[in-house]
């Protein structure tokens, strides 16, 4: 290992120099989510007995910021070491792509984590939260956070321009966070959907999340983070061979 | 004795482009090596391949005998590349760039030389500014301080004057010659070719993936290109014999070739016979670009 504490060094150094956008920003949006659907919705809304809405709410919001911030931080840094091409100063060391492929999904992690926590510290001012099960929210952050930050790899190797980042977070991510029960319970969903809803891995990862906060969820939680795991995996693996075999960053 | 930079039949292909048909040649410790050639001959890509930025298609590439591809990690140590594009991180200040890029060669405590390298590249007033803040020419030398920061004894140079002013090239030119005389290898692509002629002890000319030329540079001025010989003389015309030697003559001014230095005492023995006098007399030593337009011509 040579390169890899440092590289994590500077993708962590990266997205804390503009903290404000990077985190402050999606902790705010989060809020106004809260505010704007908890208020609309409560007491129209009831997905579990003993829950409200708010309190139903605000694990989907803390994980859906997790995921999406974790995609934007390895895609959007790759991105543009590309196209400003400085990706070339990663490249001429001796990095092998394992130290590569850990270093900057391990700081897609930290910068989900950093902003999911920032969520939950201030969601629970306004909304009284408990956690049944610590070790089952801190087991599906850590996986999702994982699974987001590898696939935001894939995507910044992938592409050649932010446009198709840009088009990679609107039209996959957003859709999939949006339609994975953050917001509602799938079982509030005709049959069809809810079928359909069970092929989006994200669901998975809002449904076992929530668990560990209520103890209830609409999947089993281990079979849930069986699905996630696998995810993990198939994910890692397909970005580790891009970045064996060069794909797209060494001709 | 190891060769700093050994390549062996290196080809590369982009889809039908044969960007590289069968590179060979050789680069000796403390060499200053140029590799010449117009755009689109490979030269980048030769770079490129070297430092492990692009797969040869076939042939095998060592630095200081390292594989670059079974034996990257040796290989990559041994490399200083300085890129042909003014490429920056924008989110950090120059000191920041490079203890950052002596982190990626695992070397944390390296601020001594980070220090050497930053005020023998007069780059101490910017030092604390963002990289975003810098001119051309202060950027092209943090890129030099990059492929320093790990010490490595090959350093390769792709195209560093492009687009730099005068006082600066020279400056730069002055810390690589020290840097060659403390023993490290360099090599060296320019489309300046009187800077090739004057740092360069060696030079490789590349056309279409090819090499088509690799000799000592005194050797390739005297081999291609011969001494030209200006005259002035009281008269209009030049004694027989000499005819086939002329490359111009107006109004008794007159340009010949000459093969070497004895072919001087032949032309001013003609104008003895002959009786003409010698107003003005010129010998130009011989020039690298007029070897270089030779050899692409001939190719």
């Amino acid at each position: 290992m040579t390169g890899f504490p440092t590289l994590l060094y500077k993708e962590l150094l990266r997205f804390w120099k503009v903290s404000f956008q990077t985190v402050a920003a999606p902790v705010l949006m989060a809020l106004l989510y809260l505010i704007v659907f908890a208020y609309a919705l409560e007491g129209r809304m009831r997905v579990y007995d003993q829950v409200s809405y708010a309190q139903f709410l605000v694990p989907g919001l803390v994980m859906m910021s997790v995921l999406q911030n974790a995609f934007a931080n390895s895609s959007s840094s790759l991105i543009q070491s590309k196209i400003t091409g400085n990706v070339v100063f990663m490249l001429l060391p001796p990095i092998s792509y394992i130290e590569f492929f850990g270093a900057y999904v391990l700081a897609s992690m930290i910068r989900g984590l950093l902003v999911g926590a920032g969520v939950l510290a201030v969601t629970v001012w306004f909304v009284e939260l408990r956690v049944v099960a610590p070790l089952w929210v801190l087991a599906y952050a850590l996986l999702g956070a994982a699974i987001l930050g590898a696939l935001g790899l894939i995507a910044g190797i992938w592409a050649d321009k932010f446009d198709q980042i840009a088009a990679f977070q609107n039209f996959v991510i957003l859709p999939l966070t949006f339609l994975s029960g953050v917001f509602y319970s799938i079982r509030s969903l005709p049959e069809f959907w809810q079928k359909v809803s069970h092929l989006n891995p994200f669901f998975y990862m809002i449904d076992g999340f929530r668990y560990g906060f209520f103890g209830i969820s609409d999947v089993p939680p281990l079979a849930s983070l069986a699905v996630v795991a696998v995810s993990f995996v198939l994910l890692s693996a397909a970005c580790l061979w891009m970045l064996r075999s060069g794909y797209k960053l060494r001709q | 004795m190891t060769l700093a930079i050994e390549a062996l039949n290196v080809e590369k292909h982009y889809g039908a482009l044969h960007a590289l048909a069968g590179v060979s040649l050789s680069v000796a410790e403390g060499e200053f090596f140029g590799l010449l050639g117009p755009n689109g001959a490979g030269k980048t890509t030769l770079i490129s391949i070297i430092a492990g930025l692009a797969r040869a298609s076939a042939g095998q590439v060592r630095v200081m005998g390292a594989d670059v591809i079974t034996d990257y990690r040796r290989a990559r140590r041994m490399l200083g590349v300085v890129p042909q594009e003014l490429v920056f991180d924008p989110f950090f200040t120059v000191r920041e760039t490079l203890r950052i890029q002596s982190g990626y060669y695992g070397l944390r405590n390296n601020d001594v030389w980070i220090d050497e390298v930053i005020h023998h590249l007069d780059l101490g007033a910017k030092a604390d500014a963002n990289m975003r803040t810098l001119s051309g020419g202060m950027k092209r030398r943090v890129l030099v301080a990059q492929a320093l920061v790990h010490r490595p004894p090959v350093i390769v140079l792709d195209e560093p004057t492009a687009g730099v002013d005068v006082e600066l090239r020279q400056g730069l030119w002055q810390f690589i010659r020290r840097l060659n005389r403390d023993g490290h290898t360099i090599v060296l692509t320019t489309h300046y070719l009187e800077e090739a002629e004057e740092l360069c002890d060696r030079i490789a000319m590349l056309k279409a993936g090819r090499v088509v030329a690799l000799d000592s540079t005194r050797n390739l001025l005297e081999t291609f290109s011969g001494l030209v010989l200006k005259l002035r003389l009281d008269r209009e015309t030049l004694p027989e014999g000499l005819a086939a030697q002329v490359l111009s003559s107006e109004g008794g001014r007159f340009a010949l070739r000459l093969r070497d230095h004895g072919g001087l005492e032949q032309v001013l023995r003609r104008l003895r016979e002959a009786g003409a006098t010698i107003r003005e007399l010129e010998l130009e030593p011989p020039d690298l670009e007029e070897v270089f337009l030779r050899v692409m011509r001939k190719h």
